[in-house]
């Protein structure tokens, strides 16, 4: 089944990663872009648990990191998708039944795109890139909160259901 | 709590690989293992970004044409159908003149200028949480365009390309606080450094501190020979505001972009620079009345020296073998038209 899933994921990668930039960022809404590559890696995150949460979550930083608009250093996006996945399997996994009601959902997405966010620039921060320094990062996080919020109900309980149909048992550690 | 030791020992391995990348990547630089990497991303996410742009473009504009045809009545439904059709051919229509207006005026620019220019669209745009300010454009090496070129547009400096994939490259825009620029003020030749900041307006550090600036005046790059050389007589923008910082040797100087970053479309990257400085003579018409600065307007370029028939600046690839040592696009045989 791994490979199986190792596909599911990789298309999945693609397809947020594109329609991000391509689509998404081009609408040009005022603040911060929809970030459908985090929702994606929470969605997948929340079915098959924190290895595979953050396995998936650092391999799509990997790709936003090396895709054509990226021009900062490899390695950021993969940092912090990757704890974002660990967190939304963590979450999700609490207890004996995976919680899948869409309040869970939104509260995970509200918690990481803050901390993504936050994240982002305190990596940036720690290497030496001070360019958070020139953006509003309060007003840039709600909008981000917000349209992370509102894509949200659309996005991660496709990809969950999707991710269940594949392999519904996540992905524990002997 | 199902956490085990493991799924922990997975994360910690991971956030120390994508530590030890980010250092890799940027004690490296231009030559940082990664750009391997970089390279191949590039050669596959950049035709899939081209496509879906080109593919949503024609379904954006649909939308919106049926979201404009209104009401549902079904005695009117054909003619609404006509209609929105219609309305949809005019948007596109509409679409298409503004886009041949940009294209127009980024060939006037850079006629002005004696650039040649390869015209490109922006399929992609960075993300703002991500701090940087870049785009992809669908041109790649395959039409020519390399590292560190510069690129414009209609109405100015856009920015420079940092890399380049088969079939697009990335852009840096002028507003990324990692972008610095030599720049010249039009009419008084002070010679300064303009940086990016991202959101804010730019700034502009000027070297000598006792030159006489005011709101208003007019910026343009600087420009560089070599390998890394910058187009010269690029239009940058105008000062704003000027502070004198108290105890420094340099004035710090608010710059407004003449290009509208937000709405980047149509831009033009510079494959061939121009042989001489245009200086300022590629700036939008002054508003007030100033006598012109610099006599030797390129329009009427003096009498250079034979065998240099190509001014146009059409961007063609059929751009000639030039002394700068740029490889011929094509064969170097006389085309034989009629």
């Amino acid at each position: 089944m791994g490979a199986a899933r190792a596909l599911y994921a990789a298309v999945l990668i693609v397809v947020g990663l594109v329609v991000q930039v391509s689509v998404l960022a081009r609408l040009g809404l005022p603040g911060a872009v929809p970030d459908l590559l985090m929702l994606v890696v929470i969605g997948m995150a929340m079915t098959w648990g924190p290895t595979a949460g953050c396995v998936v979550g650092f391999a799509a930083g990997l790709c936003a990191d090396l895709a054509p608009p990226a021009d900062h250093a490899a390695g950021r996006y993969a940092f912090v998708l990757c704890l974002a996945g660990y967190v939304a399997g963590l979450f999700a996994q609490r207890g004996r039944q995976p919680r899948q009601s869409v309040v869970t959902t939104i509260l995970v997405v509200v918690v990481l795109a803050a901390l993504t966010t936050v994240l982002y620039a305190g990596v940036g921060a720690l290497v030496g890139d001070t360019a958070a320094r020139n953006v509003g990062l309060g007003r840039l996080m709600t909008t981000a909160v917000v349209y992370d919020a509102l894509l949200a109900p659309f996005v991660v309980p496709l990809v969950m259901t999707g991710a269940r149909r594949i392999d519904p048992q996540p992905l524990m550690p002997i | 709590m199902r956490d085990s030791r493991r799924s922990r020992m997975v994360l910690v391995l991971l956030l120390a690989i994508s530590f030890a990348l980010i250092t890799v990547d940027i004690r490296g630089g231009r030559n940082s293992p990664l750009s391997t990497a970089r390279d191949w991303a590039s050669a596959v996410f950049g035709p899939a970004e081209r496509g879906t742009s080109a593919a949503v473009d024609p379904v954006g504009r649909a939308i919106d044409a049926v979201r404009d045809a209104g009401s549902h009545e079904d005695e009117k439904k054909k003619l609404k159908d006509e209609n929105a059709k219609l309305r949809q051919e005019l948007e596109n229509v509409q679409l298409d003149k503004a886009r041949v207006a940009e294209l127009d005026k980024l060939l006037h620019v850079a006629s002005a200028g004696q650039y040649k220019v390869k015209p490109a669209r922006v399929v992609a745009v960075g993300p703002a949480q991500g701090f940087s300010w870049t785009v992809t454009i669908d041109a790649g090496t395959g039409d020519g365009i390399k590292q560190d070129m510069t690129v414009i547009n209609g109405d100015g400096l856009v920015g420079r390309v940092t890399s380049v994939g088969p079939m697009t490259a990335t852009v840096l825009l002028a507003t990324d606080p990692g972008f610095s620029v030599g720049s010249r003020m039009a009419g008084s030749m002070e010679i300064g450094i303009t940086t990016g900041q991202g959101d804010r307006p730019m700034k502009l550090q000027l070297l000598n501190g006792q030159a006489q600036i005011k709101p208003g005046d007019r910026l343009v790059t600087f420009g560089s020979q070599g390998p890394k050389s910058f187009a010269p007589g690029v239009p940058v923008g105008e000062v704003t505001e000027i502070r004198a910082t108290p105890g420094a040797l340099t004035k710090t100087v608010e710059v407004k972009p003449y290009v509208h970053f937000t709405s980047l479309d149509t831009v033009g990257v510079v494959v061939e620079p121009p042989r001489s400085d245009p200086r300022d003579a590629v700036l939008p018409a002054a508003p007030a009345q100033q006598p012109p600065a610099n006599p030797a307007a390129p329009a009427s370029a003096p009498a250079s020296p034979a065998a240099q028939p190509s001014t146009t600046p059409t961007g063609t690839g059929n751009s000639k073998t030039s002394a700068n040592g740029r490889p011929p696009a094509k064969n170097p045989t006389p085309s034989g038209r009629d």
